[in-house]
């Protein structure tokens, strides 16, 4: 059985007629070829999948499709605007933020939603704010340095 | 090498491969989408040994969209055997089929494989399948595993043990003992690790049934290997295999490999006459992709009451898992070549048993086999300095070589390039604010506080390595074009997947050949476009790969200055470069690389003997492993209630030679600390006594978090290696290698007032804990 | 990572869920926040053939205070409380305990009264509202029933809500700022391995523990022992903690062993105390 659904994806208002059991992730990888989003794990843990939805971030990962009807999801790729890059990817650009850039869209996708909420953090909060995001490349403090970075040039956008 | 002013190397430019990455549009494997794209996904064994009596795959074939149920009996045959690389003498190997046969060996052991139209379909498949096993007694302990009667893990084999490794070096080990005042010993277990790089591993593989060429795409560090390798497993030459390691999110060795998996899907292309692609999940991941370390060992030090260390004798028992992955069984014997670390330490004996358990292969992850060696030498200077009294620093400067006495030959039989080990400590000191740090040691303690310091110095291999060391070669390849506009394609046969030589390598090249960053594309990772190569693992990259890149852009100035000669109408030798412009005395004008570039492909005028274009390539054959080095300074204080570590202070200067993007290196050194900090503090993986993996989700496998890093203080100095043109060393382990034992010897210092002088890592809260609760009651 | 196949349900009212509830029986559940629920349907350790997704129901995410009770749907996510001023004001413990729960992006999805639900050994909420001596209110098929927290939890992964029931909200009293939440994690996966929140009160204490056994409890000992002091010594705290664990069946796996658990039940005792009086 397929379920109607409408999802604004970066803007664009989308239709869908879905099998239920279909994560959000695999939506936006498949459907929509949106492969910013990465997988990293089955538990939650890794953040790799993380969008915005309604402004909030959530593990794309550990959402049916069907959840996200009616509402607005930015993922990595809806970031940029007119080309301009998104102060936070300009500061893991800058600040050597990546390395394998696997978990980066994740990365970046939730310290946008830090930054909205608290424009000048400090490291350690930082650091709290990015515990739902695994990396094993960069060791996590270019990412920091990233964020304050982002912070510096005024932050969410 | 050419004297041109460095205008980018040394720099901390940012990266040419970040826009794509931080948009969202690279391509890792899992990425690719092909018309007609079928999904593969694997039945597991959830036993760790057990024979397989009945499989039963016809309800899982009746599933809506499964296209393909096959097992062991179906495709073995077909796809070879699993191959390891390793150079062993004597090295019992059982037969490593792509699927199991009648038995499987460990938890995670591939025995049926589903294709379907989608991931899903292909998932609801394998939940269909029926296997049924009669379990088999296990074996996990590798040191039950050697007593005579054990349980055998291949009992085709008749033993446990897959070889035995002897190292033999410097003067004579018996009479050194017996010189010895005193004989200090320690069994030290370096606990099994799991490389869980973010990206776990996919294949793709697409088969063109007319050309006979088969394409595989995977996320892997070695595309050259596989291109070597599958040949003889799945039939098709190497001549008309292309393997791509597109964007690849991590490896730490994890990806240096050569896996059942990857065969397997360019068999079902084949076979099947689709594309297939395969996306290990995160528990496959954890069950089937190797694991790391899992040594333990047994240690003696003869030393004289002065200190002086006669000798060093280890046994060591390296638990391989089930199965020899590709260079599973040569890892414990690196432990055995910088088992002195950076001391003079005369004579050397150790024997290394390499075993067969229930378990998932060990491998090469970062640092492989150095991180144990220097675990243990350091592990080893803290308790011989306890023992006798000392200062734990100066009983290490009273061991290093001078920087005069480079190279260096040790007791393990390998020679240290170049070294200032003295240099490196005594910065590290000056950061540190070694003084204050002490005083605030003493004051901690005397308020009762569990503080302690931790020291740790060290030397590690890097530019894996010289042929002669090597199991099929360990030079590096590099072609750099000239393109006909000026542009210059510089392609390495090293594989990046996170260490920025796309960048680093262009400020190489660039600075060679004068021309502007942004006109040197690098390319890598695909054998259609660079067709030799020997990758990207043992920190090599840069200096094997990078030298490769000089030696092309020497080639090129040199038939450059030919071409400029003969167009100035000066004798070839009058010909001077710099900046990017050829030059004679006399001349009127001067010319730019493009512009005889221009002149080399147009070959309307070219010089009597000479050939078109402006190409070269080169082969690197490195004399030489290069020895980095440095120390690591850390200091923690320990929750006395509840065992908890908190890294207070966190120094590191690292002596990689010069460095072509100091913020690159910074990265990889600030990400092998983390993994550093991992191993020492939290990160394990374990089996149950029946083989059943407990760390297969990141829900039970600890990795650090941005919460759990430190800030840090880095630092380096700068000692040339002699063996390449650059002078470099290599970065990508120092991290992992000169962190873990720094880390734990604060957390041993710190319990030093309770008589504690060595734990086994992780250091977890518990573990520490139980330390101190045990010292406590014993001493009230 | 792929979920085996169910069917969607999206009632629109409390009513109509209960009533698919009672339709589908044990073949239905619950879908709240789905961070406990999805995890396992991706591992297939959980195959509900109807996911009931009640995430579209009007009211059930209010936090209010009514009638001198702090109310709070049981679809209010953990960030809606960590972040709720009301909350900061009036019932401090909920936000502090909040704010320990997995990482922001869990918090974002995940709701109070599915974690309630749920009933993992090692969830944060359960110490809370134990300490809260907290009203859970549950709908079902046979009407409303008010089930106090003490007997709410029944044992590993099982409550007190019934299969055809709702839990649709949760009342707490309006506490002082003398509360404490003390959480040590479970390094890997963020869960508690000891998790102790204290609320006191005029005349006396009530202390909540999770992690550490098969169900949550209130640690009555280490309550009786302080009852009726105001302003207990550091010495008094120490004896209380120390009462923690008492009679308790501690629960033990590569994390933490039982030993561990049952000493950082006391060690985490103790400090909320400590806190929560201002000792
Ligand atoms: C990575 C990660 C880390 C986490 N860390 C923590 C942590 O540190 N501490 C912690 O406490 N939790 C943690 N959680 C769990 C998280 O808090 C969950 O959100 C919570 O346990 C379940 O709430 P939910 O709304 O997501 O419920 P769901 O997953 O939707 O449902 C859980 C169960 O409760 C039932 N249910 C849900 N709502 C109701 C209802 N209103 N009435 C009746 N039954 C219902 C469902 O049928 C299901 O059986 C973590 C989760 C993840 C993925
Ligand atoms: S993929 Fe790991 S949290 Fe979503
Ligand atoms: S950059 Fe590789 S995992 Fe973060």
């Amino acid at each position: 059985m397929s379920i109607p659904v409408r999802i604004t994806i970066n803007g664009t208002l989308r239709q869908f007629d879905l099998d239920p059991r279909m994560l959000l992730v695999h939506l936006l990888r498949d459907a929509c070829t949106l492969t910013g989003t990465h997988v990293g794990c089955e538990t939650g843990i890794c953040g790799a999948c993380t969008v915005l939805l309604d402004g909030s971030a959530v593990k794309s990962c550990t959402m049916f499709a069907v959840q996200a009807d009616g509402a607005e999801v930015t993922t990595i790729e809806g970031l940029a605007k007119n080309g301009d890059l998104h102060p936070v990817q300009q500061g893991f650009w800058e600040r050597h933020g990546l390395q394998c850039g696997y978990c980066t869209p994740g990365m970046i996708m939730t310290s946008v939603q830090l930054l909205s909420r608290n424009a000048k953090p400090s490291r350690e909060e930082i650091a709290h704010g990015l515990a739902g995001n695994l990396c094993r490349c960069t060791g996590y403090s270019h990412i920091i340095d990233a964020v304050q970075y982002a912070a510096g040039m005024g932050g969410a956008r | 090498m050419s004297a041109q002013a460095k205008k980018y190397s040394g720099q901390p430019l940012k990266r040419i491969e970040d826009p794509r990455l931080i948009k969202g549009i690279g391509t890792y494997t899992d990425d690719l989408r092909l018309p007609g794209l079928l999904h593969v996904a694997f039945v597991r064994s959830p036993h760790a040994h057990a024979r397989v009596t009945s499989i039963d795959t016809s309800v899982a074939k009746a599933i809506k969209g499964v296209v393909a149920v096959l097992t062991g009996a179906d495709v073995n045959e077909k796809c070879g055997v699993v191959p390891c690389a390793a150079a062993i003498p004597d090295l019992k190997l059982p037969k490593h089929t792509v699927l199991a046969g009648d038995r499987v060996y460990f938890v995670g052991h591939p025995v049926v494989v589903v294709v379907a139209d989608d991931a899903y379909a292909a998932r609801d498949g394998v939940d269909a399948v029926e296997v049924e096993y009669d379990p088999l007694p296990v074996v996990v302990n590798p040191e039950e595993a050697i007593k005579p009667g054990a349980t055998l893990t291949h009992p085709d084999l008749g033993t446990n043990v897959a070889f035995t490794h002897n190292v033999n070096g410097g003067t004579d080990i018996d009479e050194a003992f017996r010189r010895a005042d005193r004989v200090i010993k320690q069994r030290v277990y370096h606990q099994r690790l799991t490389p869980m790089p973010i990206e776990p591993r996919a294949v793709v593989a697409s088969y063109h049934a007319g050309e006979g060429t088969m394409s595989i795409w995977s996320s892997t560090q070695v595309p050259h290997y596989l291109r070597t390798l599958l040949p003889g497993m799945i039939g098709v030459a190497e001549n008309k295999l292309r393997i791509v390691a597109p964007e690849v999110g991590g490896g730490f060795g994890a990806k240096l490999n050569v896996y059942a998996e990857e065969a397997l899907c360019g068999h079902l292309a084949m076979r099947l006459g689709a594309p297939v692609k395969w996306a290990e999940s995160r528990r496959e991941n954890a069950t089937s992709t190797i694991h790391g370390r899992d040594q333990i060992g047994y240690y003696e030090v003869a030393v004289k009451n002065d200190g002086t260390i006669l000798g060093l004798k280890a046994r060591t028992i390296a638990d391989l898992g089930s199965y020899c992955q590709l260079l599973t069984p040569a890892v414990p014997t690196l432990t055995g070549l910088v088992l002195t670390g950076c001391y003079r330490i005369p004579a050397v004996k150790m024997e290394i048993v390499g075993v067969y358990t229930h378990k998932m292969a060990t491998d090469a992850y970062r640092g492989a086999g150095r991180p144990e060696a220097t675990y243990l030498i350091e592990r080893l200077m803290d308790l011989v300095a306890k023992e006798l009294g000392l200062d734990r620093v100066d009983l290490r400067l009273k061991h290093f070589p001078a920087p005069t006495e480079f190279p260096f030959g040790t007791a393990c039989g390998v020679t240290y390039d170049s070294g200032n080990y003295q240099g490196a400590l005594e910065k590290a000191r000056q950061l540190a604010d070694w003084k204050a740090l002490m005083s605030e040691r003493t004051a901690a303690r005397k308020s009762g506080r569990l503080f302690g310091v931790g020291v740790s110095t060290y030397v590690e291999i890097c530019a894996i390595g010289p042929s002669a060391a090597m199991p099929a070669g360990g030079w590096e390849w590099g072609c750099v074009r000239v393109e006909i506009s000026g542009k210059v394609t510089a392609i390495t046969g090293t594989s990046p997947h996170g260490q920025g030589q796309e960048t680093s390598f262009a400020q190489i090249v660039a600075d060679q050949l004068g021309v502007s960053i942004e006109d040197v594309v690098v390319m890598h990772g695909d054998t259609a476009v660079a067709h030799y190569g020997r990758d990207t693992y043992g920190s090599r990259a840069t200096v094997i790969g990078g030298t490769a890149l000089v030696m092309c852009t020497d080639k090129i100035i040199a038939k450059a200055k030919i071409f400029a000669a003969h167009l100035l109408k000066v004798a070839p030798d009058q010909v001077a470069f710099a900046d990017g412009q050829f030059s004679a005395p006399g001349a009127e004008k001067t010319l730019s690389l493009a512009a005889i570039a221009g002149e080399a492909y147009v070959a309307k005028n070219l010089p009597p003997g000479l050939e078109p274009g402006l190409e070269a390539s080169s082969f690197f054959e490195i004399p030489n492993f290069t020895f980095p080095f440095g120390t690591h300074i850390v200091a923690v204080e320990i929750d006395r209630e509840t065992g908890q570590v908190a890294i207070q202070k966190y120094v590191a200067v690292d002596d990689c030679g010069p460095q072509i993007n100091p913020l690159l290196v910074e990265g990889q050194v600030q990400g092998g600390i983390a993994h550093s900090i991992g191993q020492a503090l939290f990160e394990q993986t374990v089996y149950d006594e029946n083989g059943q993996l407990l760390t297969g989700e990141f829900m039970d496998y600890a990795m650090p978090r941005a919460t759990d890093i430190p800030e840090y203080i880095l630092g380096h100095t700068v000692t040339p290696s002699p063996t390449n043109p650059l002078g470099i060393k290599g970065v990508g382990e120092a991290g992992t290698i000169g962190a873990t034992p720094a880390v734990a010897n604060a957390v041993i210092d710190a319990l030093e007032s309770l008589g504690v002088t060595h734990l086994d890592m992780p250091l977890t809260p518990e573990r520490v804990w139980r330390a101190i609760h045990q010292r406590t009651v014993a001493t009230v | 990572m792929y979920p085996a196949p169910f069917e969607y349900l999206r009632p629109a009212t409390i009513d109509e869920a209960i009533a698919l509830l009672v339709t589908h029986g044990e073949d239905a559940k619950i879908l709240a926040g789905g961070h406990s629920l999805i995890p396992a349907m991706k591992l297939r350790l959980a195959q509900p053939r109807y996911i009931v997704d009640i995430g579209r129901i009007r009211g059930m995410s209010h936090i209010r205070e009514t009638a001198g009770r702090i109310v709070v749907g049981a679809m209010a996510t953990h960030d809606a409380i960590e972040r709720s001023a009301l909350l900061r004001e009036k019932c401090p413990l909920l936000p502090e305990t909040a704010g320990h729960i997995g990482d922001v992006q869990v918090r974002n999805k995940g709701t109070i009264g599915g974690s309630l639900a749920h009933a993992d050994p090692a969830g944060d909420w359960p110490a809370a509202v134990l300490a809260l001596d907290a009203d859970i209110e549950l709908a079902g098929p046979r009407g409303r029933r008010t089930v106090k927290a003490d007997g709410f939890f029944v044992d590993l992964l099982t409550t007190a809500t019934a299969p055809d029931e709702v839990l649709v909200e949760i009342r707490v009293p309006i506490t002082s700022a003398k509360v404490a939440y003390e959480k040590t994690e479970q390094k890997a996966s963020g869960f508690a391995i000891a998790g102790v929140a204290v609320v006191v009160e005029q005349g006396g204490v009530r202390v909540g523990v999770t992690g550490v056994a098969a169900k949550a409890y209130r640690a009555k000992a280490v309550e009786r022992a302080l009852a009726g002091q105001s302003a207990p010594t550091a010495e008094g705290i120490a004896r209380a903690a120390a009462l923690a664990a008492e009679r308790v069946e501690a629960l033990g796996d590569i994390h933490a062993s039982p030993e561990y658990r049952l000493h950082l039940a006391e060690v985490n005792t103790a400090r909320a105390l400590r806190r929560a009086y201002g000792n």
